[in-house]
């Protein structure tokens, strides 16, 4: 693995599009994943990266794009020196407020819905998450995990 | 596109002796599996105080699964006398079962032999 992240080139970039259809969130997963592995993540690291990036996508398929087919979900996946950087930008209006921590007690007894938990996990799992609205095409939720992190 | 949620009924006997329903899921756990294991669920109802909910055949869970997991639970709290217990979580989705707080009303267990010695 360190052979690998050694030869993988500072600066390097892939993007996908995804269709606005849950379940393509996978191949934005799997690409995160491979990338991370590249760069010389640790597994349980790229398990965190995997889960936030899905639950990025499934917001953009849902309610960022609204599971219009005629739209697609961006994602692109940026490498530095030290961290992966993933935008997944879709053509929503953005999203307000920050991510609400889950109250199991009110899921439990029905006093909150027991959806909803989507960006309190991306906020949990990686190190920076930040959401930007904008105009059609331009709001996006940018995560980074670093390197450095490994070490702590 | 989203992978199908298989789920196989069984039981056994837990270590104070009574019987346990065993649901395993096996394949994706997302928005589409509601009915498959809210069905499952409810079939096992019937059947037993004591549930576990068996994940090691799980390849994903998204937070729409996991609210449905939920709603399993919401649905066991009204039921009273109700013991749901879940094991063969990832060391990750163990994480995320107890970020969220699942493991408040359902114990998670590394595997079946102490998910059944607990219950």
């Amino acid at each position: 693995m360190q052979e690998l992240s050694l030869g993988m080139r500072n600066g390097s970039s892939v993007q996908v599009r995804l269709p606005s259809e849950l379940g393509f969130e996978k191949v934005a997963m799997s690409t995160a994943a491979s990338m991370a592995a590249l760069m010389g993540f640790t597994e349980d690291r790229i398990e965190d990266l995997k889960t936030a990036v899905a639950e990025a996508c499934i917001n953009a398929i849902e309610h960022g794009n609204q599971l219009n087919d005629s739209l697609t979900v961006g994602v692109v996946l940026s490498t530095s020196e030290d961290r992966l950087e993933v935008k997944v930008i879709d053509d929503g209006a953005g999203v307000n407020g920050a991510p609400h921590r889950p109250d199991i007690d009110r899921k439990v007894h029905g006093d909150e819905d027991p959806r909803g938990m989507g960006m309190f996990l991306i906020q949990s799992l990686v190190d920076e998450a930040e959401w930007h609205k904008g105009p059609p095409g331009k709001s996006f939720v940018r995560l980074v995990i670093r390197l450095d992190k490994e070490n702590q | 596109m989203q992978v199908s949620t298989k789920v196989n009924q069984r039981t056994a006997t837990a270590g104070s002796g009574s019987p346990v329903t065993i649901l395993e899921f096996a394949g994706d756990i997302s928005s589409s599996s509601k009915d498959t294991i809210l069905g499952a669920y409810h079939g096992a109802n019937g059947a037993a105080g004591k549930i576990l909910l068996d994940f090691s055949g799980v390849d994903y869970i998204n937070s729409s699964g996991i609210a449905i997991i939920i709603q399993v639970l919401l649905e066991a709290e009204k039921a009273h006398n109700q013991t749901i217990g879940i094991f063969g979580l990832s060391p990750h989705f163990r994480k995320v079962f107890t970020m969220v707080g699942i493991n408040k009303y359902a114990a998670l267990h590394t595997d079946e032999a102490s998910a059944l010695a607990a219950m």
